[in-house]
This record gives structure tokens, sequence and C-alpha cells, in this order.
């Protein structure tokens, strides 16, 4: 067995893969059920071994800002939070995508609204998807699955952050955070150097050199003849990002009769109540989206034209079913299942609902 | 193999610690597992419990609702868990926080007093390990080496003047725990 | 301005006249006669500042203390939300444009990620002691080794004319048409001498840039804030006591006068600290 293969927790997972991939600051507010990222982060103590800076902001609305200045910089930071707190970093999440800055945000969802509950749920995703701070923006989205998959996504969230010049986020919940699997950490990597940060991000705010004009990150453009034109050239790159980074896993798909259609914990579950219905020699499925923006429409448009029916099981009251039921236009059946307000559903209660609502 | 098990009990009363130390024993053993705890204000106080999942293959749900083996340490776990076990499956008991005993015929009941034990043992720290060894001895998912082995991974190297220590309730447990029907 | 300098025999006001009239253009603009320019870090931009804004005065300050700190490389400066929003069109260093009162956290970041550069804030009133109270108390608290500019016109320039949390009392604005009513909208904060209990703080001074020698001693205090910002001393704040007469309805002479009369007694120039 590898040395480097621990037990550990989803959020535990999140702080060591950030030290490891040469993250430079992190900035977060504690919250339930998230704040074993900040705790594990405080007794790494990275900032004595990689240089990495960890900070306990004042605020959710604090830590995100300060996301802000430091992407404006050109470095590789990130915040975390849950539910209510992301409430709050919208504003910063907005500015972020109107300045074209990279950065990863991580929401560990809790039921909601308002305060809600400490449980784990999917009901952010909407706000993750469609928007949720104003303007016309889209947030790259990452959904893990698994404590192996939330360490991966540090890595690859950042990468496509910087990538496209967008802030990033990883869309998990209280379930995936809070339990423990095995892991194998990513390699250590060496954080950039200020040389370096100025070669690969010459937009970087890190004072104004002769050879060239000043780098301003701002998102006002008070021509609307021109901020439309700041507008296009956002959605031109949204449009290669869709080209470019879609991402989904098909499980036992290929001789499906039916889909579950499920994303991060709830495809968890989804798992087991398909070996359930194929112990039952029911032919199901499982689509799981990995990027939830951009989503994965055009492989679930090509199995609306192969099985009889898709379940989209979600832990809330129906939101990713509504791009799954306009990749799928009506071709076939497309149905939800979710428990709200923090409950999970069981394996047995997926699979009643599956034959409840797709079989008969 | 799949073993499916919830550990259950007051706040305080080292059930998710347990629970991490089994896991990583399966570790230990090559296993898959995975381990999803009741999180929030049930640690400080209330009821706490663990779903350990130990098996030969990759896992799929982290959370299930019918159990193989569910160890409970107070009444409230009991009511919660006991009609949760799999016809066929094991309830693991501790004879002071359980005042009205399982009554399912169609599982294998052990009891063990290990809260007394602890207090003989005059170090109610161990009462976890005590459970453990219990428990190990009932269905041995995993070897006392690799349980040893868990338990120096899990705990901070600071606190590894104590596996003698936990060793000793481990093997203690085995030897308490008792089946009752 | 441009005049003939001579430093064995100084010239009087009317022989400068008479010199400057025999000169032709190309004679005029020769660097031998130039002795006040624009510092090189203010470029040509013309500025949306209403004439008499105190503003303009201060951004070239800034520029020239930069200039005279060997600072150009090295430093990132915040904008606010509020009249100085644009302030990044007009002195050519770096700048990131923060949300409405988060310049402080923004500037936080920089600073501890890049520990050599000069980080400073700049920031109106109501950015930094109403909607961003708590970023500028925890920044202080934390002892960010950043700087921050602090303009107090007592009243919201850029959305025309609201109060500030630093309106005097009975003070006319569009939100309060019949003077501000401290039992309705509370007394103006004096977030400076809040500020100033702040172990984090390093040095607090209130100024003004009414007349040339309050330029002056103004200029001095932002050197040392920034001074301060590089030997990692802590937070520094300056005050800058200043007119909106567009919003004060006043002609910039008159806006003057009245903030000396009603300002000064409320926000008292000088320093509160320094360590």
């Amino acid at each position: 067995m590898s040395e480097e293969i621990v037990l550990m927790k989803g959020n535990e997972a999140i702080a060591h893969a950030a030290i490891r991939y040469g993250v430079d600051g992190y900035f977060g507010y504690p919250i339930t059920p998230q704040s074993e990222i900040i705790e594990t982060l405080m007794e790494a103590a990275p900032w004595e071994t990689t240089g990495m800076v960890v900070l306990q902001a004042e605020s959710e609305l604090a830590a995100i800002n300060m996301v802000y200045g430091g992407a404006a910089s050109g470095k590789a930071v990130m915040t975390t939070s849950s539910s209510p707190g992301i409430s709050l970093k919208q504003e910063g999440i907005s500015y972020l995508a109107g300045t074209e800055l990279p950065a990863l945000i991580v929401n560990v969802q809790r039921g909601g609204p308002g305060l809600g509950t400490i449980q784990p749920s999917q009901s952010d995703y909407f706000q993750t998807v469609k928007g949720g701070g104003h303007g016309d923006y889209r947030l790259i989205t990452l959904a893990p699955n698994s404590v192996q998959e939330m360490a991966d996504f540090v890595g690859l969230g950042f990468k496509l952050a910087f990538k496209y010049r967008n802030p990033a986020m990883i869309l998990t919940d209280g379930a995936i955070g809070q339990m423990m699997e095995k892991v194998k950490l990513p390699e250590f990597r060496r954080r950039r150097t200020e040389q370096e940060i100025r070669e690969q991000c010459p937009w970087a705010a890190l004072g104004k050199t002769p050879d060239r004009k000043p780098n301003i990150h701002t998102s006002l453009e008070l021509d609307p003849m021109i901020m439309e034109k700041n507008n296009e050239r956002f959605q031109a790159k949204y449009r290669e990002i869709e080209k470019n980074e879609v991402r989904y896993e098909e499980i036992q798909c290929e001789d499906a009769e039916y889909l579950f259609v499920a994303f991060g914990s709830a495809a968890r579950i989804c798992l087991k109540s398909m070996e359930m219905a194929r112990e039952e020699g029911i032919k199901v499925g499982l689509l799981r989206p990995i990027t939830l923006w951009p989503f994965p429409s055009e492989i679930i448009r090509e199995y609306a034209e192969k099985v009889k029916g898709m379940l989209v099981v979600e832990l809330n009251a129906g939101q990713m079913v509504e791009d799954v039921r306009l990749a799928v236009n009506g071709k076939v059946k497309v149905e939800h299942y979710g428990r709200l307000g923090g409950i999970v559903p069981t394996p047995d209660a997926i699979l009643e609902a599956f034959k409840e609502k797709i079989i008969e | 193999m799949t073993y499916e098990i919830v550990i259950s009990g007051f706040g305080g009363q080292g059930v998710l610690s347990m629970g991490k130390i089994l896991a990583y024993s399966g570790i230990m053993e090559g296993k898959e597992v995975s381990w999803f705890p009741s999180y929030g204000p049930e640690q400080r106080g209330g009821t706490a419990n663990v779903t350990v999942i130990l098996s030969d293959k990759p896992i799929s749900s982290p959370i299930v609702d019918k159990y193989d083996i569910a160890v409970v340490l107070n009444q409230p776990s009991l009511e919660k868990f006991e009609e949760k076990v799999k016809p066929g499956g094991i309830i693991i008991y501790d004879g002071y926080g359980i005042y009205n005993p399982p009554k399912r015929k169609d599982v294998d009941i052990y009891k063990i007093d290990a809260m007394d034990e602890a207090i003989n043992m005059n170090n109610n720290k161990v009462f976890n390990m005590i459970v453990l060894g219990g428990l190990l001895k009932a269905v041995p998912i995993v070897q006392l080496e690799n349980v040893m082995e868990g338990l120096k991974k899990s705990l901070p190297e600071r606190y590894h003047n104590l596996l003698p220590m936990n060793k000793e309730a481990i093997l203690r447990g085995m030897e308490i725990i008792r089946q009752e029907n | 301005m441009v005049c003939r300098r001579n430093r064995n025999s100084p010239l009087s006001c009317l022989s400068i006249f008479k010199t400057i009239t025999n000169m032709n253009k190309n004679e005029i603009v020769s660097p031998e006669n130039i002795v006040y320019k624009k510092p090189k870090l203010m470029n040509d931009n013309e500025m949306h500042y209403c004439p008499g804004c105190s503003h303009g005065v201060v951004h070239k300050i800034i520029a020239e203390v930069i200039e005279e700190l060997g600072l150009e490389d090295k430093t990132i400066g915040i904008a606010p939300v509020g009249c100085a929003v644009f302030a990044y069109n007009y002195i050519d260093i770096d700048w990131v444009e923060a949300a409405h009162g988060r310049a402080p956290a923004v500037a936080t970041a920089i600073k501890r990620l890049n520990p050599d550069k000069m980080v400073f804030t700049y920031q109106g009133d109501g950015d930094l002691a109403a909607i961003g109270t708590a970023e500028t108390i925890h920044a202080c608290n934390r002892g960010e080794n950043i700087a921050i500019v602090f303009i107090n016109n007592a009243i919201y320039g850029m959305t025309g004319g609201q109060m500030a949390p630093t309106t005097l009392p009975d003070m006319i604005t569009s939100t309060t048409p019949r003077g501000r009513d401290v039992r309705m909208t509370g007394n103006p904060i004096k977030i400076l001498d809040m500020l100033v209990q702040l172990d984090g703080v390093c040095f607090a001074t209130r100024h003004s840039v009414h007349t040339a020698s309050a330029v002056k001693k103004a200029k001095k205090a932002i050197k040392h804030a920034f001074e301060n910002a590089m030997a990692g001393k802590g937070t520094s704040i300056v005050e800058i006591v200043s007119t909106c007469n567009a919003g004060w309805k006043m002609t910039p002479v008159e806006a003057n006068n009245w903030m000396v009369e009603n300002m000064f007694p409320a926000y008292p120039p000088g320093d509160l600290k320094n360590v």
C-alpha cells in the first residue's frame, strides 16, 4: 500500500490539496459544515513551509474581497464557505467575473433558505450555475462525489480558473465535506515566484514596471458601448469553456434502458440504487455531470435518443432537472426525486421513486 | 465482502473516533472504506453516530439505511437503529448505557459491559477501545495487528505512548463480550 | 507655471513677468527654467472632479510621494467606490478597483501576499466609515502594513450629495433636505478617533489641503504613512478633511471657508497617534 494514501474528511482533503498545489493564499470565515478546512490549514501552518498565507477574515464579505485582491496580484487564492456564507460572497464573485480574475471558491452546501440547517443539501445549484451575483456571468463549477475528487478538483479548479481568467467553484455539500475516505493527495508543487507570475500573468497588479502600461483591475465602465463589448468578450470566453471543458462520468450506461442523472453526493447514493436495480434485472445507468457549468447537455441529448426515461436525483426541490429537461427537450420522460432541508435520501427510497415515477 | 456498520452513542463517548480507527484498520488491510458521521450540535452531548463501511470493492453510497452491524451505546441509539439492522445481522450493546435490551429475534445480539470495565480499569477514555475489541471478537472484520496500525495512523504522534494502553483495552473487550441469543 | 530661476539673484515678481514677456516659447519651456511640474506619474487624462474639489490635490500629493520614495514599480493602489472611483485613470501605477467599502480587505490580501509592495487604499467617508466600517476596523486591528488615505468631505459626492456618516448635524444634503436630524440618523461618526484605539494603528493624523501650507503638511503625513507601510510598522491612516463645493452647493472659496468654520471643530487637524 502506498504511504501517500490517507483517510481523511473531504474538508481536510481540500485543505491539504491546497497546500500541496502551491496555493498562495486562503481567506475564510468559519461556518458549519466546512470549518475543518480553515482549522486544518491553521493546524498545518503552511506559511512556515510553502509560504502560503492563511487568514481568518472578519466576514465572508471580507474574505471574498481578500480573494479578489490576491487574484488581482496574480496569486492563486481561494476561499471556502457554506451556503449562507456563499450568499454573502456573491458580490465579490460577480466582481471577480467582471474583472476576469482567476480564483477558487468552495461551497460545502447546507440546507436553506436562510440559516436553514447544517445538514447536506444541493439547493445552491441555481445560485451557482445561473448567476448568484449580479450581471451576465458564469462560474466554472465542479461537483466532486468523493473525498478523492475534493482533493483533485482543487488543482483542476485553479487550472481552469487561470486558463480562462475566470472564477471557479467546487460545489459540494456537507456529506462529502464531512465523510472520510481513502485519498491519495497530490504531489507537492512549488509556489510560483513573482518573476514567474509576472511572466505567466502579465495582467497581474504587482507594481508597474517601466516596460508596460499600468495594470488596472476594474469592472466599471460607464460607456455602455464599451461595456457591451466587454460583455461580448466574456460571452465568447464562456462559449469557449462550454466547447472545451464539459466533464461527466457514465457508469453502466452502455446497455442502459433508463438513466439516473445526479451529481455529487446524490450520485454516490444513486450508485447503490443502480446496483440494487440491476440485481432486480432493471437496466439502469448513471450519468454524473462533473462540471455543472458547463453542463453536459450534449451527452444527455444523445442519451435521450437511447433510453426510455431519466430520473434526476438531487438534494433539492428540482434544480438541475431543469437543465436536463432543456437538453432532452421532451424526447423522453424526465422526472425528479429529491429530499429537502438537509435530509439525504436513501438508496431504497431512490429506487422506489424510480420505479414509481419512471417505470410505471 | 462488505460490512455496513453503524456506531452510535452519546457525544463524547468516542463513537466517531472508534469509527475512524476501524476505517483506518480497514485501509491497513487493503480494504475500501468510508466513514460518514452525524455532525453538528449532536457532537456536543447529544446522540452521535457514524456509518463505517468496509468492503473489498469500491464503495458506492457512504449513506445506507440498513446495516450489517449496529454498535449501540445508549438507549436512544438502540431505539433508532434496532429496526435498521438487516435480518441475520448483529447488534452489540453496552450493558451500562442500555436498560431495555434489544428484542429482535432475527439478529445476533451481543452484550458488552464496556463502561463498567472502563471504570474497573480506572480509565474511561478507553471505553470505545473496549467496545472495538468486543466488535472484533464478535466479527473479525480486521486483524488485530492492522487495528494497531490503524490506531497509530489515526492518533497524532504525540499520543503514541498511549498505544499499549489502547491495545490492552481492545484485548479486554475481546474477553468480556458475550453473545446473548 | 514657468519662470526664469537664478539662484544667485532672486527676481522679484515684476522682473519675472518682464523676463517672461521678453522670452520666446522655446526659451520659456527649456528645462533649466522649470520650477514646477506635475509628477511624472500623473498622466494627461482630464479629471472628472469638479473645479475646487480636494481630490485632485490629494492625487497629486500621492503621485509626488510615490516618486520621491522611488516606489513607482512597487505601489498598488486600491480605488474605492465614490468620487475617487476613477483614481486609477490619473496616476500611472497598478490599481485594483474595490467593491464599495471593501478596499481594506482587498489591500490586506495584496500586501500579505506581496509583503515588499507598497499598498494603499484611497477611500471616501461613505466607503470607509459606513459600508466598509467592518473592513476598516479589522484591517486596522490586524495592523495590516498598508496606508489608508481617507477623504472626509461629509457628503456622498458621486451619487449626488446624499448624507454621509460624517455629515454634520443640521447639514443639508439630498437625503437630509431639512438638515441632518441626529435623533433620526445619529451623530457624525468620528472614525479616526475610534481607530486610534486599535493597537494595530501606528499613525493616525488629520489634515486638509485648502492652503499651500496645509498641502505641505498633508504631503508630509502621506509620505510618513507610505514609509510606515514599507517599514512594516502597522496601519497608517491619513484623514483629509475636504470640501465638496458641488455637493455643498458653494463656490470653491466659500467651501474652503465653510470647512474651516464648520468641519474643523468637528474634525480638528493634527496628529492623533504617531508611534
